[in-house]
């Protein structure tokens, strides 16, 4: 099969000299760093020459052009103004309730917007940088760990240029009761501008945490979120996270999530992607430890321009560990949804249980689904199944409803939601499900992306 | 579960049931590859200048490209110009009847079965059967020519229907397609050729039987089909290579025209020589088919039994262009010993309300390692047009490998699209069940290797799903059982 390919082709080498593209990363180095990461950066900024960034040419990229992205004159974020999001917006997004809530406006920590609970034994909430030092055997092992083979270029540039982002360490049977809510909010100011956040979650035996994660920014501006999260799981801990993407229409997410899972540890993830002209959510899990299990959902409803890629990538490593994708799309307008999953079962995961379930709705004549839901199999005891479809709404059911009275704007609202609704049916939390099927709804009667001010 | 380890470790290791070579009088050019032992192979078929300019361009395209890394299989870089690129069988003189063909071929084609004097008299095929490069044998010419069908060898449509050949080669898969598909353009030295005129339903199944025999020889297939409007063509493909040690490249092109009303039905069986069990030698199969549903209501179905060759790479796709046309894939692909196989489809749906049916059955045993790769392309104009995928894997050892990557691609509200697929082992339960029934362990695994491939046997014309369930069963049954 030949590989469709675009004009882009052709690595492009920036982050070394700043002539348009993203920044110069040096640029953004503190000297007040310690060694040890100084030399990171450093050797991160040539990791980014070296493989250059991603084309189509590359099969998990396949369908995501990120030239417009490429094409801009960023700066980083940390040289600019900062202004912060109102009080008012901050409760819509996190809720009044108690509970850890950690705000980073332009990638940046902002500690009097945030609320981090008296520290309990065993818990630690905060942000990265203010623990850089402290906890070095914990981030400098993972920070490396971006430089591995199959990683591509934004997680050196992430290396290169993050400065803060969420950390949670629990240590063996902490738990958290409440969720734990992160907004992170870029205001660019004019100029379009980079937010990197490095994120780390590392959950000791038996502990377990809930994560609400949003990204939002101003109205109508441009600027590149580049995110990446680590997140490790002891043996029998539970990670719920929710995360949802309500960039504006104009600005670029790309954000990368690895887990690593030990034994009878537990994942569950459901990330809903409605923002962001180029919308990228990847997702890899290693199911290491037996008996791990993994959930992996998610949403993506483009319209307008937008592109929702979302790459998951399941690696069952140990034997008897269970996964779970099911991942739907609503693409409207000249809206793209790509959906790229991956389900690899190492040779010896014997009982592997994995499944993987794509479907999209084609509202318009003129979106285009993309979908791969790929299995890579070498071992003989397992059971693997996958699925894909994409289709419209059925007449049939448009025509039931409007024999009831009910008008087929409305009718087709209603199917729409009802197709969505079995993603957000299966976030455990009911609050934050709540949320996600208040913001879906919106989205799906027209409301904006990114309601920021 | 011991005896079918055991029998698995048989399938795993079998052996190659045609590992024989016939000594034949070679004729060769040069080994390597230059314009000049192209200008050598053209004059050596007296081709007309328009064919020898297709293969220069072709030729030129070539050596500006470079070999693609996204398959999954893994191959040492192929010396091109260690290839001996033509070599015809030296004939003794020119063939009246079957009798005259020569003897030693005639004993090949005994050893595998294909008794062309037993064919002509019993079964009703047309066999046209290649050895290396050139045609030696036809059978039942007459008939077909009193149906007006034309079916030849390559060479012969070319020097005696240019105007078909010139206004269909390349038109489904141009030169410029790929990297195997441009070597073929400049190297081919035959194939064959069939057209079947205006609603006409040719009168038998055709079939063409290729063998690889020649050391060294690399064969660059071409095969041209066109059925004209309302016209009906069932095609038989069958391969048996001779057992060699050094690994041969087989970049055949294979492309079928389907106009208005038009039927084709491709059917393959595969059987070349897989290598031994270290992974040493066999066949590369790296072959670029494409049909093209060129008018309305045409129809194109692609059947495929892939159990030879050490590496397989191919597509055979369709493109749906004639609104309300119909395109199939049927494959059963094994992979045993150290086997890989790349193969799956591409529907590409232009046409309005085009269709399109995919089933694939991979097996994997020893170290085998098998990959379904399909893509499926609805256009912006293939309004109301449908898909539906069914994949479905078998593992036979601890050791193999089975993966699936469909590739889906929609730009059309109105088109459906489904994929199904799943993967599994021969389940304890269903052994269980068959031996509670009094079926011994060995026959009931092959019951269910069987009737797990069934869905694509059923689509095989007559007189190959009977060879292949035969080849199924010396594969599986003749070691499981």
């Amino acid at each position: 099969m030949t590989v469709t390919t675009g004009s882009d082709t052709t690595p492009t080498p920036f982050g070394t000299d700043g002539a348009g593209g993203l920044p110069d990363l040096r640029l953004a180095f503190d000297a007040a760093e310690p060694d040890w990461l100084s030399q990171l950066r450093s050797r991160a900024v040539d990791v980014v020459a070296e493989r250059g960034f991603p084309t189509l040419k590359d099969e998990d990229w396949r369908y995501t052009r990120i030239t417009p992205l490429l094409d801009l004159a960023f700066e980083p974020a940390a040289s600019r103004p900062v202004s912060s999001p109102s009080p008012a917006l901050i409760d819509e997004l996190c809720g009044t309730s108690g509970g850890s809530r950690l705000l980073f406006v332009n990638g940046r920590f902002m500690p009097e917007l945030s609320q981090l609970p008296e520290p309990a034994p065993g818990v630690r909430i905060t942000n990265l940088a203010s623990a850089l030092s402290e906890r070095r055997p914990v981030v400098q092992p993972l920070l490396e760990a971006s430089f591995g083979a199959r990683r591509h270029a934004f997680w050196a540039s992430n290396v290169a240029s993050a400065q803060d982002g969420l950390l949670i360490e629990l240590s063996p049977d902490a738990v958290v009761e409440e969720p734990v809510r992160v907004v992170h909010y870029c205001d660019p100011a004019g100029t379009p501008v980079v937010a990197a956040l490095r994120s780390m979650i590392v959950l000791g035996a038996r502990s377990r945490v809930a994560v609400e994660e949003t990204f939002i920014g101003s109205e109508g501006s441009v600027y590149l979120t580049n995110s990446i999260t680590d997140v490790q799981l002891g043996p029998e801990a539970a990670l719920e996270h929710f995360k949802v993407q309500l960039e504006p229409e104009a600005a670029f997410h790309l954000a990368s999530m690895d887990v690593r899972q030990e034994r009878g540890s537990r994942f569950v993830t459901n990330t809903a992607s409605i923002g962001a002209s180029i919308g990228r959510q990847e997702l890899v899990v290693h199911l290491e430890g037996e008996g791990a299990e993994a959930t992996v959902n998610g949403l993506y409803l483009p319209r307008g321009d937008q592109h929702h890629d979302c790459p998951v990538r399941v690696e069952h490593v140990a034997p008897g560990c269970t996964s779970r994708q099911l991942f739907k799309g609503v693409l409207d307008g000249h809206g793209q949804g790509v959906f790229n999953g991956h389900i690899v079962v190492h040779h010896g995961a014997d009982g592997t249980d994995a499944s993987q379930t794509n479907k999209n709705l084609l509202l318009s004549d003129r979106a285009e689904a993309d979908t791969r839901p790929r299995l890579e199999i070498f071992a003989d005891d397992v059971k693997c199944t996958h699925g894909s479809a994409v289709g419209q709404l059925e007449d049939d059911a448009v025509f039931y409803l409007q024999a009831r009275g009910i008008s087929k704007e409305e009718a087709r609202s209603l199917l729409t939601y009802a197709f969505v609704n079995e993603v957000v049916d299966l976030v455990p939390d009911p609050s934050v499900g709540e949320r996600l099927g208040r913001l879906v709804g919106d989205r799906l009667r027209g409301g904006s992306a990114g309601s920021g001010q | 579960m011991t005896q079918v380890s055991s029998d698995v470790r048989e399938l795993a290791s079998r052996e190659y049931q045609y590992g024989f070579e016939t000594v034949v009088e070679s004729d060769a050019v040069p080994r390597g590859l230059d314009e000049d032992v192209i200008r050598l192979i053209s004059a050596k078929k007296n081709e007309p200048d328009w064919m020898l300019e297709w293969r220069l361009r072709s030729y030129r395209h070539w050596v500006t490209l470079e070999e693609p890394t996204w398959q999954n299989v893994k191959y040492d870089p192929i010396d091109y110009q260690d290839v001996i690129y033509y070599s015809a069988p030296k004939p003794k003189k020119k063939l009246a009847s079957m009798d005259e063909v020569d003897p030693e071929l005639r004993a090949m084609f005994d050893k595998l079965g294909i008794s062309l004097a037993e064919q002509e008299r019993l079964s009703g095929v047309a066999v046209d059967a290649i050895v290396d490069s050139v045609s030696v044998a036809t059978t039942f010419k007459k008939r077909l020519a009193d149906a007006g069908v034309i079916f030849c060898s390559f060479s012969e449509a070319v020097q005696n229907h240019p105007e078909l050949v010139q206004k269909y080669l390349g038109s489904v898969v141009p030169y410029r397609d790929n990297i195997f598909a441009a070597l073929n353009s400049a190297v081919f030295t035959d194939g064959s050729f069939c057209y079947v005129p205006k609603g006409v339903r040719c009168p038998m199944e055709l079939s063409t039987y290729f063998r690889i025999n020649a050391a060294d020889t690399g064969q660059f297939e071409r095969t041209l089909i066109v059925a004209d409007e309302g016209a009906y063509v069932s095609y038989l493909e069958g391969c048996t290579a001779p057992k060699r040690d050094k690994n041969q490249l087989h970049a055949a092109v294979v492309e079928l025209v389907a106009l208005e009303d038009a039927t084709i039905k491709y059917s393959t069986v595969q059987n070349w020589y897989p290598g031994d069990a270290e992974g040493r030698g066999g066949i590369y199969n790296f072959v670029t088919k494409r049909g093209k549903c060129a008018g309305a209501r045409s129809k194109i179905s692609w059947t495929q039994v892939e159990t030879g060759s050490a590496i397989t790479w191919k597509y055979p796709g369709v493109v749906l262009q004639g609104d309300d046309s119909v395109g199939e894939f049927y494959s059963v692909a094994l992979t045993a010993n150290r086997q890989q196989a790349d193969t799956g489809t591409k529907m590409v749906h232009i046409g309005k309300n085009t269709r399109s049916t995919i089933v694939s059955k991979g097996i994997s045993a020893g170290h085998g390692q098998n990959t379904y790769r399909g893509l499926v392309k609805m256009l912006r104009s293939a309004k109301g047009a449908r898909n539906h995928t069914q994949c479905d894997s078998l593992l036979l050892s601890r050791d193999c490998g089975a993966h699936t990557f469909p590739y889906i691609e929609v730009k059309h509200p109105t088109a459906r699209v489904e994929h199904e697929a799943s993967t599994s082992k021969i389940g304890e339960e269903q052994l269980f069940y068959c031996r509670q029934r009094g079926i011994p362990e060995e026959e009931a695994t092959s019951m269910i290797v069987n009737g797990f491939c069934r869905e694509v046997f059923k689509e095989l014309p007559m007189e190959f799903a009977v060879e292949a369930q035969k080849l199924l069963s010396v594969s599986l049954e003749g070691s499981v059982g």
